[in-house]
C-alpha cells in the first residue's frame, strides 16, 4: 500500500517534515534554517562588485546553503519523476472562482501556463509576474533578512519579535499584490 | 534591542564556522532533495497554493507553515536542552536577529510579500518549480539574483 506516496502529501506529513529540518540542520552542522542565503552567496561567488554585502567567506559560511538549494532542485525533479508530483493542483473551489474571473480557468501543472511559459515571459504580465516578481523576492528577502524558511519557520519557531514584523510585511505585501494588482495584470493589459 | 546603525549589523547567515566537507556536503544535498520533495508533493511549490493562501480560501498552507513552526518550537527547545555542539563540533547557537531601526523587517517583508504573490513562489519553490521541470523559472531566480545584488549595493543609503 505506497498508493498515498503519489497522491498529494498533506499538510501533517509536510509540515512536520518541514519542522524537522530545524533541529536537522542545527545539530549535524550548526546551521540555521534559511533558503534566501544562497542568493547572497551566489552574488559573493560571481559578482560581489564593490558591495561589503558581498564580502565575506561565502563557501565558509553559505557554502551549505547552496548544496541545499541544489538539493530542493534536485527534490523537485525526483518528486515530479518518481512520485507523480506537479500534477493538477486541488485548490478551493473558492479560489477556482477567483481566478477564472481573472481569467485564469485551468489548475493543471503548478502554476498558470498562461505566464509560467516561454511565451508567457514576453508580455507585460509575463515580465511584471516573473522578473519584477523574482526581484523583489530577492530584493525583500536581503533586506529583511530572511525568507518564508528563515523568518516564518525558523525565526517564529525561536519566538523571535523581528521574525513576526518580517512575516506580517509578507502578508501585507501578499495581499497588496494579490487584490490589487494581479486584477490589474490579469484584466487590463495582456 | 538598541540601534547600532547599518554598519554594525550582523551579516545574515554568518553563524556556521566550520567549512562544508564531503560528508556534510552530502548531508546538506540530501537534506535540500527531502525538503524538494515535500515543497512539491505537497503543492507548497504551487501558484495556486499561494494564491488560495493570500485569499485565505483554504487551511492547507497555514496548516503546514503551523505545524512546521510547532514541531521546529519543540524540537529546538530539545536540542538546547539537550544537545550542546553539532556533530560537526561546533556550539550550537541560536543569535538573535537584531532588530536596529526596525525598518528592515516590515519594509524588506513587505517588499518580499509582493514578490511572493506575484511569483506564487519564495527562494525555496523557487529552485524546486525548475527541478520539477517548469524551466522558465531560472528566469526568476536570475531576478531574485539581480534584486539580491541591487540590495547589496544599495545596503548603506537604506534604513535598517
Amino acid at each position: 500500500m505506497t498508493d498515498w506516496l503519489f497522491e498529494p502529501w498533506p499538510w501533517w506529513i509536510a509540515g512536520p517534515a518541514i519542522g524537522l529540518t530545524v533541529p536537522l540542520l542545527l545539530v549535524v552542522g550548526n546551521r540555521m534554517l534559511g533558503i534566501s542565503g544562497n542568493l547572497r552567496a551566489t552574488c559573493a561567488a560571481v559578482a560581489p562588485g564593490k558591495a561589503d554585502f558581498f564580502r565575506f567567506d561565502w563557501k565558509r559560511v553559505a557554502g551549505w546553503n547552496l548544496l541545499f538549494a541544489l538539493g530542493i532542485g534536485i527534490g523537485g525533479l525526483l518528486a515530479v519523476t518518481f512520485l507523480g508530483g506537479g500534477g493538477e493542483v486541488a485548490v478551493s473551489d473558492a479560489t477556482r472562482a477567483d481566478l477564472a474571473a481573472l481569467g485564469i480557468t485551468s489548475a493543471e501543472g503548478l502554476a498558470p501556463a498562461e505566464v509560467f511559459s516561454w511565451s508567457g515571459l514576453l508580455s507585460v504580465r509575463g515580465l511584471v509576474m516573473l522578473v519584477l516578481g523574482g526581484f523583489l523576492v530577492g530584493f525583500g528577502a536581503s533586506y529583511a533578512g530572511g525568507c518564508t524558511s528563515g523568518h516564518a519557520i525558523m525565526g517564529l519557531a525561536d519566538l523571535q519579535l523581528p521574525s513576526l514584523v518580517a512575516v506580517i510585511g509578507f502578508f501585507a505585501g501578499g495581499l497588496a499584490v494579490t487584490h490589487f494588482v494581479l486584477p490589474l495584470l490579469f484584466g487590463g493589459a495582456p | 534591542m538598541s540601534s547600532t546603525g547599518t554598519a554594525a549589523l550582523p551579516a545574515p547567515s554568518e553563524t556556521g564556522a566550520s567549512p562544508v566537507g564531503l560528508r556534510t556536503g552530502l548531508f546538506y544535498l540530501l537534506a535540500g532533495a527531502w525538503f524538494g520533495v515535500v515543497l512539491t508533493k505537497a503543492e507548497v511549490i504551487s501558484w495556486f497554493r499561494i494564491q488560495e493562501m493570500f485569499r485565505f480560501q483554504a487551511p492547507h498552507m497555514y496548516l503546514i507553515i503551523a505545524s512546521a513552526i510547532g514541531v521546529a518550537a519543540i524540537s529546538l527547545a530539545l536540542v538546547r536542552r539537550f544537545v550542546p555542539r553539532s556533530v560537526t563540533g561546533e556550539a550550537i547557537h541560536v543569535p538573535a536577529k537584531q532588530w536596529g531601526k526596525g525598518v528592515r523587517y516590515p519594509l524588506g517583508g513587505t517588499i518580499f510579500g509582493a514578490g511572493w504573490a506575484l511569483t506564487g513562489a519564495c527562494p525555496g519553490p523557487l529552485f524546486a518549480l525548475v527541478g520539477s521541470g517548469l524551466t522558465v523559472v531560472t528566469v526568476v531566480i536570475l531576478s531574485a539574483l539581480i534584486g539580491t545584488w541591487s540590495y547589496g549595493h544599495l545596503r548603506p543609503r537604506l534604513p535598517h
